[in-house]
C-alpha cells in the first residue's frame, strides 16, 4: 500500500435495531416490510394521553450485546427525553439515554484487513433507545410533502459507538462486518443494512504530520446516508481524499469551523454538504419521568452472560487450533452461524480430517444450501451421515467424483451413503480384479509402458480411460497408482 | 327528598334497594344539568342518548338479579382531559377540539367495569394549567355559588357539577391542586390521591411526575366509593404502584383514635384572609373535639414550593405538548395561507436583499409546526411551555430544573420528618375563597402564588384532601387541607369522615339551586 | 431577566410564533416569574440528590408481546392531512 501523507482517523455511531417481537414501549409488531402505518397503536403514534412501558427484552439484549462487547454494565441505569421537533418523532421527543446508559467502555476485537492481526477498537457507550418513523419525499401537482409512515416508530435500537480508533476505510467496513457477526449470533439483530436493522453514521478526520514531528487534525466531518459496508468504505475513502485537498487549499484546523455534516451519495460516488436534522442541538435532555429505572444485580448478569453462547472470535480461533483451518475456511464456516459451526465440527469430529470436512463443507454442502435456499437445519443429511461418505473417500472406496454424484443423490432422496451408491449402481470393484485388469492394460499397452518408463507418467491417462470401458465402476485414482506401481516394479 | 339531596352513597343503597331506577336517577341529573347548566358552563358535552341507554340496560340486569358492579346507576361527569373512546376529548383547547380518541383511559375503563353512567365531560383550563377554568378556548364555567366568580382550577367544571347537585360523582384530575382547590371555592369534597395509586392512562399529561386522577363528590364516605372503582395497579403505567388498594368504601365510616394533626406556623400567618385563618381555626377545634391532639409542624422549604413546582411542572410540560404539533392528530395550521405568507416573507427578504435573514427564514415545516402551535395553543399554555423550555435549555438547566428537582428532596424530606409526628397536616386549601373573573387573569405570577398550600402535595407525591370547613362573609366557601403520607388515602378519609359526621358545611347547597328549583 | 432575544430564541426551540406584541409582554412575564424563581437560589442544595420521580420503583416492564396495532383507517382517522396510507407533511426539509 502506498505510503499516506496523513493518518486517517475514524469513529463510528452504529445503530441497530432488536430482535424483539414487539416494539420498546408497546405491543406492536417489529416486522419488516408492513404496508404502511398498519403497525401502530395510540402509544407509538405518542396520541395524548398514552405512556410508554419497557420491554423486559429489549433491555436484556442491551446487556447480552455489553457483555459481548466487554463493557461494564450500568447497575443502575435511566432514561431520559431528547426532545427535538420532526414529523416522524410523533412525541416530539425520543426516550433515549443521556447521562447513565446501559453499558460503557468496551472494546471488539476486529480482523486487521490487510491479515495483519487483530486490531482492538474501542467502544465509548451503548445505550438503548426508540426508533423514529420514517418519512418519505413526494411530489405532486407542484407542491413537495413528506409522507409519514409511523411502523418504525418506537422499534427499540441500540446506539453503539466507538472511539475514533478506526485507522482506514477498510478497517470501518470489517468492524462493522465482525460487529454484524457478533450481533448475529447473539441473536441480538439481523444488522441488515438493507433493511434499516443497521445503520452507521462515521465521524472522520486526518491527522496530517507535520515537520516538527507533531501533526496538525483537520475539522471533523460527520457522513451519513451510507447505505451498505461497501458504501461506508468508498464514502470514507473519498472523504480522507477530499479533506486532505481542502486541508491543503484552505489549512483549516480543528476547531477553526463548525462540525459538517456530509452524506455520501451513492450514485455521483461522493459527499455533498447536509443541511443538519435539528436547527439547533439543544435537545433539552431530561429524565423521562413516565420510566422509573433499570437495575441489575451481579446474579442477573451472571445469568445473562450463560447465556451468550460461544462467541465468534472464539469459535475462529477454535476452528483454527482443534482442526488446523486457515484463516478464510475457519472465516467462511463461521459466517454462516452457530448452526453450520456446529454442523462442521460434527463432521470434522466424526470422519477425523479437518480440512477435508471443511472443503466439503464449504464448497458442497454450502454450494446445496445457497442453490436450494435451504439454511442447514434443513439440510437432508446429516453431519453423521456426510462423514460417513467422507471416510469412504479417505479410504479410496469412492473417487472424488463418485463421491460427489453418491452426494448429490442423498441430496435428492434423503438417502443414506449406502443406499445412494446401491442405488447408482456404484460397485467396489475388488483390488485383486483392479490389479489384475491393470496387468493386462499393461501388457496389452507396451507403447505406453515405455512412455511411462521414459518419464512420461502422464500416459498413463490413456489406461485409465481403457480401463473405465472395462468397467466402468473403476477407481480412476486407484487404477494410475496400480498402473504405475506395476511399471515401477518392472523396472527394479 | 330529593334526589339532589341525596349523596351517591345514598343513591346507591335506593338503587339496590330498588326504590329508585337508574333512569330516574340520570332523568333527574339532565333535569339539573338542562337547569343549571346554561349558568354554570361545568360542561363541555353532555351525552343524553347515551347515558338512558346505559341506565335502561342497568335497571334490566339489576331486575334479572345480575351482578352489577360497584357504582352501578351513579351518573358520572369527567374532566375532559381523559380519554373516552370515540368521543372527542379537548382538553379545553382549540388543539384538540376535534380529537377522538381510538382507546379509554384507564379509569374509563373502570368507571365503565363498575357499570357507572358517564354523563358527559367537563369543563377545564386548558391542558390543565390554571388555577380558575377561565384558560379554556371551548366553554366558561363560573362558581355555583356566585356566578361572577370563579370555580377554581383547573377541574372547575367537575367541581362545580357536582357543587350545582348536576351529577353526585365527578372525575378530576390534580397536579399542583387542581382537585383540591376548586373544590375549596365549590364547597364540595375533592382527593388527590398518592402519586401512582391511580393510573395515569388516558389521562391528557401535563406534568407527568406530579398529575393524579382523583375524586370529587358532597362528601368523604362518596369519595371513597369511587376512589376504590378508580385506583389499583395497571401494567400500563409504569409509575403505577403495585400496593393492593384498600377497602376504602368500607374503612371510611371508621373513626380515627388517637389521631395526631399537624399544623404550620406559616401557613396559618400572613396573605391568608381572616374568614379562611377563622375557618381553619375552628377546623382545627373540632378535631380536637374528636380526640385529636394537634401540634406544630415545620416545612422549612415551604417557601419554596411554588417555585419548584412551576419550573418542574412546565418544563415536564414544554416536553409533554411538543406533540401537539399539526402532523398526526389535532389542529393543524391552514397549510395554503400559511405557504402564501412564507412566500411572500420570503419575496420581502429577497427585494431587500437580506441574504441573512433569508436563511434563517422558516422551512415550510418549521412554519407550520409554529402557527399550529400559536394558534391552537391559548397564552398560558404558551407562557408555561415557554418557560419550560427555557428551564431546560443549555446553560440554564442546572440552574433551574436540576435546582428544581433538589428542592423537591428537601420539601419532601421535610413532610418525611412532619410525618414521624403526626398522622395529618391540616390547613387552608387556598389563601383567600374564589376571586372575581376576570381579576388575575392578566398576572400570571399571581395565579401561579395562590398555589401556595396544595403544591407541596405534588412535589412529594403525597395524598390529599379538600373538606368543606366554612363560609365567607359573603357566603362562598372556604376548603380544609388534609395531608398524609404515602398511601394514607385511608387515614385522610376517615379523619374527612370524621369531621363530616359533626359539620354541615358539606351539605350546604348553592342558593342557585333554590332560586331556580327543578320540579323533581 | 430574560431579553427579547432570548424570547425569541426560545419561542423557535418551542416551534411557537409570537407576534411582537406577544414577544414583548412574553419578555415582561417571564422576567417576573423567573425573577420569582431565582427564590430557590436560597436554598442549599449541596449534596442533595434531585428527586426526579415521585414514587420509587425500578424495573418495571412488560413481557415481549404482539399485541393487536390499529387498523390503519383508525389510526390516520385523526390525521389532519392524510393520503391513502399516510399522514402528509410540507416537505421536510423543502422550499415553499
Amino acid at each position: 500500500m502506498a505510503e499516506q501523507p496523513y493518518t486517517i482517523v475514524i469513529g463510528l455511531e452504529v445503530h441497530v435495531q432488536l430482535l424483539t417481537e414487539s416494539k420498546l414501549f408497546c405491543g406492536c409488531s417489529t416486522k419488516f416490510g408492513a404496508p404502511p402505518n398498519t403497525q401502530t397503536c395510540p402509544i407509538c403514534i405518542g396520541m395524548p394521553g398514552v405512556l410508554p412501558v419497557m420491554n423486559r427484552r429489549a433491555v436484556e439484549l442491551a446487556v447480552k450485546t455489553g457483555l459481548a462487547l466487554n463493557c461494564e454494565i450500568a447497575r443502575f441505569s435511566k432514561w431520559d427525553r431528547k426532545n427535538y421537533y420532526y414529523p416522524d418523532l410523533p412525541k416530539g421527543f425520543q426516550i433515549s439515554q443521556y447521562d447513565l446508559p446501559i453499558c460503557r467502555g468496551g472494546y471488539l476485537d476486529v480482523p486487521s484487513p490487510n491479515r495483519e492481526g487483530m486490531r482492538r477498537i474501542r467502544i465509548i457507550r451503548v445505550h438503548l433507545e426508540e426508533d423514529a418513523g420514517k418519512s418519505m419525499h413526494d411530489e405532486k401537482a407542484g407542491r413537495a410533502d413528506s409522507r409519514i409512515d409511523l411502523n418504525r416508530a418506537g422499534t427499540p435500537l441500540l446506539e453503539i459507538v466507538t472511539q475514533p480508533d478506526i485507522r482506514s476505510p477498510a478497517e470501518a467496513k470489517a468492524f462493522l462486518t465482525e460487529l454484524k457477526l457478533l450481533l448475529n449470533y447473539l441473536e441480538v439483530s439481523d444488522c441488515n443494512m438493507q433493511e434499516g436493522s443497521l445503520r452507521v453514521d462515521a465521524n472522520i478526520n486526518l491527522h496530517i504530520p507535520t515537520e516538527d514531528g507533531q501533526y496538525v487534525a483537520t475539522p471533523i466531518v460527520e457522513v451519513k446516508n451510507m447505505n451498505s459496508f461497501r458504501a461506508v468504505e468508498r464514502a470514507l475513502t473519498y472523504e480522507a481524499q477530499r479533506q486532505y485537498e481542502a486541508f491543503l487549499e484552505t489549512g483549516h484546523r480543528l476547531g477553526d469551523v463548525p462540525k459538517q455534516t456530509r452524506g455520501w451519495d451513492e450514485d455521483a460516488q461522493l459527499t455533498r454538504p447536509q443541511r443538519s436534522k435539528e436547527e439547533s442541538s439543544d435537545y433539552r435532555y431530561f429524565p423521562e419521568p413516565d420510566l422509573v429505572p433499570v437495575t441489575v444485580t451481579d446474579a442477573e448478569l451472571e445469568a445473562l452472560r450463560q447465556q451468550l453462547g460461544e462467541l465468534p472470535a472464539d469459535i475462529r480461533r477454535r476452528l483454527q487450533e482443534t482442526y488446523h483451518l486457515n484463516d478464510y475456511d475457519s472465516d467462511v464456516i463461521v459466517n454462516q452461524g452457530r448452526a453450520f459451526v456446529d454442523y462442521f465440527c460434527q463432521l470434522a469430529d466424526t470422519c477425523g480430517d479437518g480440512k477435508m470436512a471443511a472443503n466439503w463443507a464449504q464448497q458442497d454442502v454450502l454450494r446445496t444450501l445457497n442453490e436450494r435456499d435451504w439454511t442447514i437445519t434443513q439440510f437432508p443429511i446429516s453431519a453423521a451421515e456426510l462423514a460417513r461418505l467422507l471416510c469412504r473417500v479417505k479410504s479410496g472406496e469412492l473417487d472424488t467424483a463418485k463421491a460427489r454424484m453418491v452426494f448429490g443423490h442423498m441430496v435428492d432422496h434423503q438417502a443414506t451413503v449406502d443406499e445412494a451408491i446401491q442405488s447408482l449402481g456404484i460397485v467396489q470393484v475388488d483390488e485383486t480384479e483392479l490389479r489384475q485388469l491393470c496387468a493386462e492394460l499393461l501388457a496389452s499397452n507396451p507403447k505406453v509402458v515405455a512412455e511411462v518408463k521414459s518419464g512420461k507418467d502422464k500416459a498413463i491417462g490413456s489406461l485409465v480411460g481403457q480401463a473405465k470401458k472395462r468397467n466402468p465402476h473403476v477407481n480412476p485414482a486407484r487404477v494410475k497408482e496400480i498402473c504405475l506401481e506395476l511399471i515401477r516394479q518392472e523396472t527394479t | 327528598m330529593s334526589l339532589s339531596e341525596l349523596t351517591a352513597s345514598q343513591l346507591l343503597q335506593q338503587l339496590r334497594e330498588g326504590r329508585i331506577k337508574a333512569v330516574e336517577v340520570v332523568a333527574h341529573s339532565l333535569r339539573q344539568i338542562d337547569q343549571y347548566d346554561p349558568t354554570v358552563g361545568a360542561f363541555l358535552r353532555v351525552n343524553r342518548d347515551h347515558a338512558f341507554a346505559q341506565a335502561e340496560e342497568i335497571d334490566r340486569r339489576r331486575s334479572r338479579g345480575e351482578k352489577l358492579g360497584k357504582l352501578a346507576g351513579l351518573p358520572v361527569a369527567v374532566k375532559d382531559n381523559i380519554c373516552t373512546q370515540g368521543e372527542p376529548t379537548t382538553c379545553a383547547s382549540r388543539m384538540l377540539k376535534r380529537f377522538v380518541p381510538p382507546y379509554d383511559a384507564t379509569v374509563i375503563a373502570k368507571l365503565k367495569a363498575a357499570d357507572a353512567i358517564i354523563v358527559g365531560k367537563t369543563n377545564l383550563d386548558e391542558f390543565a394549567m390554571g388555577g380558575s377554568t377561565e384558560t379554556s378556548a371551548l366553554g366558561r364555567t363560573c362558581n355555583p355559588w356566585d356566578v361572577t366568580r370563579i370555580p377554581g382550577g383547573s377541574s372547575g367544571g367537575a367541581a362545580a357539577c357536582v357543587a350545582a347537585r348536576m351529577v353526585p360523582l365527578s372525575v378530576g384530575s390534580d397536579t399542583g391542586g387542581s382537585i383540591r382547590q376548586p373544590a375549596a371555592l365549590c364547597g364540595v369534597t375533592g382527593l388527590k390521591p398518592t402519586y401512582g395509586r391511580v393510573s395515569r392512562f388516558g389521562l391528557v399529561a401535563f406534568a407527568s411526575s406530579l398529575d393524579q386522577i382523583g375524586p370529587l363528590a358532597q362528601t368523604a364516605e362518596d369519595c371513597a366509593l369511587l376512589l376504590e372503582v378508580l385506583a389499583g395497579h395497571d401494567p400500563k403505567d409504569a409509575t403505577s404502584i403495585p400496593q393492593p388498594v384498600p377497602p376504602f368504601s368500607e374503612t371510611v365510616r371508621q373513626p380515627l383514635e388517637g389521631l395526631r394533626v399537624g399544623w404550620v406556623r406559616e401557613h396559618l400567618g400572613e396573605g391568608v384572609s381572616p374568614s379562611v385563618l377563622a375557618a381553619i381555626q375552628e377546623a382545627i377545634k373540632v378535631f380536637q373535639s374528636l380526640g385529636a391532639k394537634v401540634e406544630e409542624v415545620e416545612l422549612p422549604h415551604a417557601r419554596y414550593a411554588v417555585a419548584t413546582y412551576y419550573i418542574i411542572a412546565c418544563s415536564e410540560a414544554s416536553s409533554n405538548l411538543a406533540r401537539y404539533d399539526g402532523v398526526h392528530y389535532g389542529y393543524r395550521t391552514d397549510e395554503k395561507a400559511m405557504l402564501a405568507e412564507l412566500a411572500e416573507e420570503r419575496r420581502v427578504l429577497q427585494q431587500q436583499g437580506k441574504s441573512e435573514a433569508l436563511e434563517d427564514l422558516d422551512t415550510a415545516l418549521v412554519r407550520m409546526y409554529r402557527k399550529t402551535r400559536a394558534e391552537g395553543f391559548g397564552a398560558e399554555v404558551k407562557r408555561r411551555i415557554m418557560l419550560g423550555t427555557y428551564a431546560l435549555s443549555a446553560g440554564y438547566y442546572d440552574a433551574y430544573y436540576l435546582k428544581a428537582l433538589k428542592v423537591r428532596r428537601l420539601i419532601r424530606q421535610d413532610y418525611d420528618k412532619a410525618f414521624q409526628k403526626v398522622h395529618v397536616i391540616v390547613g387552608p386549601v387556598t389563601p383567600t375563597p374564589a376571586f372575581a373573573l376576570g381579576e388575575k387573569i392578566n398576572d400570571p405570577l399571581a395565579m401561579y402564588l395562590f398555589d401556595l398550600f396544595t403544591v407541596g402535595t405534588n412535589l412529594a407525591g403525597l395524598p390529599a384532601i379538600s373538606i368543606p370547613c366554612g363560609f365567607s362573609e359573603d357566603g362562598m366557601p372556604i376548603g380544609l387541607h388534609l395531608q398524609a403520607p404515602p398511601l394514607e388515602e385511608e387515614t385522610l378519609l376517615r379523619a374527612a369522615h370524621m369531621f363530616q359526621q359533626v359539620t354541615d358545611w358539606h351539605r350546604r347547597r348553592p342558593p342557585l339551586l333554590d332560586r331556580q328549583a327543578v320540579a323533581t | 431577566m430574560i431579553s427579547l432575544a432570548e424570547i425569541e430564541k426560545v419561542a423557535v426551540l418551542a416551534r411557537l410564533l409570537l407576534t411582537p406584541a406577544e414577544s414583548q409582554q412574553m419578555t415582561e412575564q417571564l422576567g417576573k416569574i423567573l425573577e420569582y424563581m431565582s427564590l430557590l437560589n436560597e436554598v442549599n442544595t449541596e449534596n442533595v440528590e434531585p428527586l426526579a420521580h415521585a414514587v420509587e420503583l425500578t424495573n418495571v416492564f412488560r413481557e415481549d408481546r404482539v399485541t393487536p396495532s390499529l387498523d390503519r383507517e383508525m389510526a390516520l382517522a385523526n390525521a389532519p392531512h392524510r393520503d391513502e396510507e399516510c399522514y402528509r407533511v410540507p416537505a421536510v426539509l423543502g422550499e415553499v
